[in-house]
């Protein structure tokens, strides 16, 4: 356990800035990216679908600090307005599948019985199909756009959830303290809301942050592939897959949304790990 | 003890209902509690201790175990084997409350002290956030934490262990029950630790008037704290008195074998005596008297037959079909 310990403290000792700890840096970058995207208007020096002819696929300059993409657009402009979107999603994206995970989750460790049987085989099922093919299929019947995103989320996401929650629900069902807290005579559902949920809650807070970089770059993906959100709306995914046609002549288009969703992706990934340590949680 | 007792315990039987065969685990155990009276239960790991004080309240840890007989009279008559699910949730905490071996486990991790105190207290009384904090607070005091407005607001983690302990005592506590239930609350502290938890029960028992049933496995402690006795082995009670009585002249030879394992209690320096074998398990109980494999003066007789847990002197009852002390005494 020790020898895992300083393992996991020496992986990390690179990411320590000075005296930065992964949760502080990944909250400051996050805050960042949440000061962008809420300023988005008055630090914005473009509008972000203004198209403007005379200066397409331009390479970064004082005018145009990140370039500009093939209509013209200023990018500067669009990776901070898709700030917006792509915070949305990260959001969004992880607290729907996190409230409905929970419930099912809780009800399914809190009865066991056949109730734990139907909603295990349920997300059996929704296991056995790979994550992106089922939500494609589900935004397809549903039709493409940013809220199909979201129930399709939704829908498939829900699982990892609710296995976290009932196995931490089988887990403090049997311990002491739930023992305890009947022994002083709480009724069930007392002991189960007020006691145990808030410990079995833990690691799938820290679990939703690790979750976030995958919602996030899932959105990104669900949007290159035309099902999420639809041009001319500046979204990180978008951007890149508009840009593809022109990543031998102009670089700046694909690269800089990528690198705000590596920056994004790291934040929420630094606030995980830093959570998990903080409240002594193994993943 | 002239008042009727708080507590009185008659015939209890738990039996673990595994695959195929039911096996007896605590069989026929009886006992009275009176006011303000303390009850060492006293017994090797595994002899029932625990699972009997469990069972006092229904809260047994598996659902293959199951009481299987007898009745737990509180005062004012009620058995609480008998009682509904609603009003068993009133008989615990509020006249029974419990403290366990390891508090580190049985406090909730994420909840502060002073919201698991109060919170207790605004489940059995009815009354306000403010006057609950205040009683919480009052009760803090009382249990021996020094300033408990910054206390209140620690979390578990946050607590020595000798405080985590005294933590849990002020929870149960803080129902005002008239029966407490201490499972080894003091086998995980350190022996000053130890004596300062000791202190404070038997000063809530003269304060409180609470009455007190400690389990523990040191005669040591049941000597400095108890009034009365039962020495449990393999689920049976083999002797049961006043304290005194119990450890100064023991009639079972289970009893005499655990006070002569007590380190110094001889006087000799010589090697740390032990009682040969081992405890029954569950499944392979053995005949008649349950200590017979194990016991010196075992004849035929204890193999056979389960002697009656029967009084020899008046309050001092024994399950043995050759005591000791009289057995001498008829030789003399």
């Amino acid at each position: 356990m020790s020898g895992g310990a300083t393992i996991r403290a020496r992986r990390m000792r690179w990411l320590r800035i000075g005296r930065l700890s992964p949760l502080k840096l990944g909250a400051a970058i996050l805050l960042t990216w949440l000061l962008v995207a809420l300023l988005a208007p008055m630090i914005a020096p473009h509008d972000p679908i203004y198209q403007d002819a005379a200066v397409r696929l331009q390479p970064p300059s004082w005018a145009h600090p990140l370039g500009t993409d093939n209509f013209g657009r200023d990018m500067l402009s669009r990776v901070i307005w898709g700030s917006r979107i792509d915070l949305q999603i990260a959001l969004f994206g992880v607290v729907f599948p996190f409230i409905l995970g929970t419930v099912i989750g809780s009800i399914a460790g809190f009865f066991g019985g056949w109730v734990d049987m139907v909603f295990m085989r349920v997300i059996d099922v929704v296991l056995a199909f790979p994550f992106l093919v089922l939500m494609l299929a589900i935004i397809t019947i549903i039709g493409p756009g940013l809220y199909s995103f979201y129930i399709a989320m939704a829908l498939v996401g829900w699982v990892s959830y609710a296995r976290l929650i009932r196995a931490q629900f089988l887990v403090l069902k049997n311990s002491d303290f739930a023992m305890a807290a009947v022994s002083l005579g709480y009724s069930n559902t007392r002991v189960m809301f007020r006691h145990i949920m808030p410990n079995a809650i833990l690691s799938s807070v820290v679990f939703s942050m690790s979750d976030a970089v995958l919602v996030l770059l899932n959105g990104a993906a669900i949007s290159y592939l035309g099902l999420g959100v639809q041009p001319p709306v500046a979204e990180w995914g978008v951007m890149i897959a508009e840009g593809q046609g022109f990543i031998t002549s102009a670089w700046w288009i694909t690269t800089f949304p990528g690198i705000a969703i590596v920056t994004l992706a790291m934040g929420f990934s630094l606030m995980a790990d830093g959570l998990g340590e903080a409240l002594g949680v193994r993943e | 003890m002239s008042e009727a007792p708080v507590l009185s315990v008659e015939n209890l039987s738990v039996a673990y209902e595994g695959a195929g065969a039911a096996h007896t685990i605590i069989d026929n155990v009886s006992f009275t509690l009176g006011r303000g009276e303390i009850l060492g239960i006293v017994g090797e790991s595994g002899s029932g201790k625990s699972m009997t004080c469990r069972a006092l309240i229904r809260l047994l840890p598996s659902s293959l175990l199951r009481v299987t007989g007898g009745a737990v009279r509180l005062a004012g008559g009620q058995d609480v084997m008998a009682l509904s699910p609603r009003d068993l949730t009133r008989v615990r905490g509020r006249r029974i409350g419990m403290i366990f071996q390891n508090p580190a486990s049985h406090l909730d991790p994420v909840m502060t002290i002073g919201r698991q105190i109060a919170e207790s207290i605004r489940h059995h009384h009815k009354v306000g956030r403010k006057e609950a904090w205040a009683r919480m607070l009052d009760i803090l005091r009382q249990v021996g934490i020094p300033d408990p407005e910054s206390r209140a607001n620690a979390y578990t983690h946050e607590f020595s262990g000798g405080m985590r302990q005294r933590a849990m005592i002020a929870v149960a506590l803080a129902c005002d029950p008239e029966i407490l239930i201490a499972d080894e609350p003091t086998t995980a502290l350190d022996v000053t630790v130890q004596a300062q938890i000791l202190r404070l029960l038997l000063q809530l028992r003269d304060e409180r008037g609470l009455s007190i049933i400690f389990i523990t496995h040191d005669l040591g402690v049941v000597y400095q704290l108890c009034d009365k006795v039962a020495v449990m082995y393999a689920g049976r009670i083999c002797e049961y008195g006043p304290k005194d009585e119990v450890i100064h002249h023991p009639r079972h030879h289970y009893t005499a074998g655990l006070i002569a394992c007590q380190p110094g209690t001889t006087g000799d320096s010589g090697p740390v005596h032990t009682i040969a074998g081992q405890p029954p398990g569950a499944g392979d109980m053995p005949s008649g008297c349950r200590f017979h494999p194990r016991c010196q003066a075992a004849d035929a007789a204890c193999a056979a037959h389960q002697p009656p847990l029967e009084e020899a002197e008046p309050g001092h009852a024994r399950a043995c079909h050759h005591p000791l002390g009289t057995r001498m005494e008829a030789r003399a």
